[in-house]
């Protein structure tokens, strides 16, 4: 695969901050996030669950609801600022050129409206269509995403289909705009394993086919070094290391990555146990002082205990954040 | 749907017959009605004819099959007072009655639904908490007390309204309507507002506890993330979710205001059923008092039956379980 980065960057990400208010204060549930998505690229964003990669997805889109807020930040596409955007342009852009793939297919679609109806609406907020284009948009999509008899699920419930080709439907209408940027969260995560692995190949080649880039969030680094051309680790709300998927998962700088990959089943010889990281991600009103992963990290010193480490980069797209960085030497 | 408008239907006559039984039982097995129909003057020899007349000397069973008997061939006695049939005496009273209710129900839903929606989707503002406290005060204050508050405002100190009857009426198919004069629109006002606030209350707390839940929903959320304009999140998403309830509930309320809009009928001296209900019980016209608990218990459940299918109508979910079942 060529190198991402040699692309034209779709969507970046500067700066976004989204913090949650309670009667305490605002805490950052990502802080200061900067990413660059590049044209066709899958950039996989991992971490535990509670790192702020939902919250991130949803930032991006703008969809974050009281008690959250964005406070500051940019999200740049195509050269237009979609913070600075009115809400009417921003709800043009939803669906059309930046789409979203939700967690749970078993609440995602409203359990009271047809399918037909739900993946019409997609199409007749952004523009005319008559009833028979509509239609074969409609079957067209859902045949794309392996579903059997699409013009019969038109007229269905949602209720009437299972858990997997109610991910499939939601995936459809994700695709039927022909987005420039699809955001996955862990949309695989609800689904038993054999429909998962269908469901992950299946993204694969509508995303390869459709040339839209897809960021794939997923607490389960083994899916996403399948998916990815490149990965991004969260943790507490910051990303801590990006890096081409082979520079990851080869030359891991940051110990949270480390220890992410530690922990993926494929990596250990049967019978070894999976050494988990111990301990689990700060709740956003406990984050640590200093760098927040300096309580469940093997090098930590007094320096990660008074100083949070800003990104550094090796001026290629390769950031960690991280004081004491793993070397080459010892990632070996 | 056959099966389940079939098990509905059996449902509901069940019903029916446990009431009959129990009003039966209470009305006439408990105490005896010959104390009340003959002088205390009578002879022993006059009272035991009465009693075999009337069938009272006949075990309690038998006299049950004779009332079912006739009630099956719509037969629920003849008034003492009035000395025609208590049935017909009732279903007289009925437009009345229904037109009270069912302006009462629009009132409601064209009132506390819009507000309800808005406070649902503004959860949490004061304006929306506002009405949430003071929508406790509108079911909570009693019926006749805000009756009495109405006429004295609207009545006695300012003039506006008139205080009772039902006013100018005019014959539609040989029933009296009020809501199709001035007159008698002023005369169904007061009735109709008091009969209204409760509901008006209900149907804002329950649209808005259920606009405010599925517009937390993943599907809303989703919807927004397809650029769904919010008008018709609101329209299609959250408010065919919430008619599910909405419908349910004005069903219920629709039972509940045909046998409990006696008070306000007699506040308001309004010449419904309920008004009737009170007069004859006050008189010990027992034949009316069966008659109106067993018209309106059929009317609870052809309302709750007809609930039922509307909600199988309105939540595709339904007919899945049904399917199953
Ligand atoms: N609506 C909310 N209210 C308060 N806290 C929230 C809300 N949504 C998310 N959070 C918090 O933000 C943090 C990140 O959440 P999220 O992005 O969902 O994590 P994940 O990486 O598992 O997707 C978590 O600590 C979570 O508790
Ligand atoms: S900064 Fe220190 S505590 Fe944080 S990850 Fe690096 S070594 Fe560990
Ligand atoms: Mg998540």
């Amino acid at each position: 695969m060529t190198d991402p980065r040699t692309r034209k960057p779709v969507l970046e990400v500067e700066g976004l901050q989204t913090v949650f208010h309670d009667l305490e204060g605002a805490w950052p549930a990502i802080n200061a996030l900067d990413l660059t998505i590049y044209e066709g690229e899958v950039l996989g964003l991992v971490g535990e669950s509670g790192s702020g990669k939902s919250v991130a997805g949803f930032s991006i889109l703008g969809l974050i609801d009281t008690p959250g807020e964005i406070t500051a930040g940019r999200v740049l596409f195509q050269g237009k600022d979609l913070r600075e955007m009115d809400e009417e342009s921003l709800r043009k852009l939803r669906g059309a050129d930046l789409s979203m793939i939700f967690q749970d297919p078993l609440t995602t679609l409203n359990p009271v409206l047809t399918i037909g109806e739900q993946m019409g609406e997609a199409i007749t907020e952004h523009g005319q269509a008559d009833a028979e284009a509509l239609r074969r948009r409609c079957i067209d999509t859902l045949t794309k995403v392996g579903i059997t008899s699409p013009e019969e699920r038109l007229s269905q419930y949602p209720h009437e289909l299972s858990g997997g080709m109610r991910q499939r439907v939601v995936i459809a209408i994700a695709l039927l705009n022909s987005p420039k940027v699809i955001i996955a969260d862990e949309p695989t995560t609800a689904l038993d394993v054999t429909i998962q692995s269908q469901i992950i190949a299946e993204m694969q080649r509508l995303q390869h086919d459709s040339g839209a880039a897809l960021i794939w969030i997923s607490h389960d680094l083994g899916v996403v070094a399948e998916l990815a051309d490149r990965i991004a680790v969260m943790y507490a709300g910051d990303i801590v290391e990006i890096g081409t998927t082979d520079e990851v998962l080869d030359r891991p700088r940051h110990p949270y990555t480390r220890g992410l990959l530690d922990s993926v089943p494929g990596d250990v010889p049967p019978g070894e146990p999976l050494r988990q990281i111990e301990g689990s991600a700060p709740p956003l009103n406990a984050r640590p002082f200093g760098c927040p992963f300096h309580p469940r990290c093997a090098q930590a010193t007094d320096l990660c205990r008074s100083s949070d480490p800003a990104p550094q980069g090796d001026g290629a797209g390769r950031i960690w954040r991280c004081h004491h960085p793993i070397t080459a030497q010892e990632a070996a | 749907m056959l099966t389940f408008v079939t098990q509905r239907l059996l449902q509901s006559v069940a019903v029916l017959f446990a009431v009959s039984i129990a009003v039966f039982l209470a009305v006439y097995a408990v105490g005896n009605p010959v104390d009340l129909l003959i002088s205390p003057e009578a002879t022993q020899a006059e009272r035991a004819e009465m009693i075999a007349r009337l069938g009272l000397d006949r075990p309690v069973w038998a006299q049950y099959l004779t009332f079912l008997g006739n009630a099956l061939q719509g037969d629920l006695g003849t008034s003492f007072v009035h000395g025609q049939p208590a049935l017909s005496l009732i279903l007289s009273r009925i437009p009345a009655t229904f037109e009270l209710v069912v302006s009462a129900l629009l009132l409601a839903s064209i009132i506390g639904i819009p507000i309800g929606l808005w406070v649902g989707l503004n959860d949490g503002s004061l304006g929306a908490r506002a009405v949430m406290t003071g929508s406790i005060l509108g079911y909570s204050i009693p019926s006749f007390w805000k009756g009495m508050v109405l006429i004295l405002v609207c009545a006695v100190w300012l003039n506006w309204l008139p205080a009772s009857g039902r006013g100018d009426t005019v014959t539609v198919l040989g029933v009296p309507f009020s809501f199709l004069t001035v007159d008698g629109l002023r005369h169904m006002a007061m009735p109709v507002i008091n009969l209204a606030i409760p509901n008006i209350a209900l149907m804002i707390r329950l649209t808005a506890a259920g606009a405010s839940e599925s517009a937390r929903m993943d599907y809303v959320k989703f919807a927004r993330a397809k650029g769904v304009r919010d008008t018709r999140i609101v329209r299609r998403h959250i408010l065919r979710n919430i008619l599910i309830p909405i419908v349910t509930v004005l069903g219920v309320e629709f039972g509940s205001l045909i046998a409990f809009s006696t008070i306000t009928e007699t506040v308001f001296a309004w010449p419904g059923m309920g008004k009737l209900l009170i007069t004859s019980i006050y008189q010990l016209d027992r034949p009316v008092v069966v008659a109106y608990v067993m018209l309106v218990t059929f009317i609870f459940v052809t309302v709750n039956l007809l609930v039922d299918f509307a909600y199988a109508a309105l939540d595709p979910r339904v007919k899945l379980s049904e399917r199953m079942s």
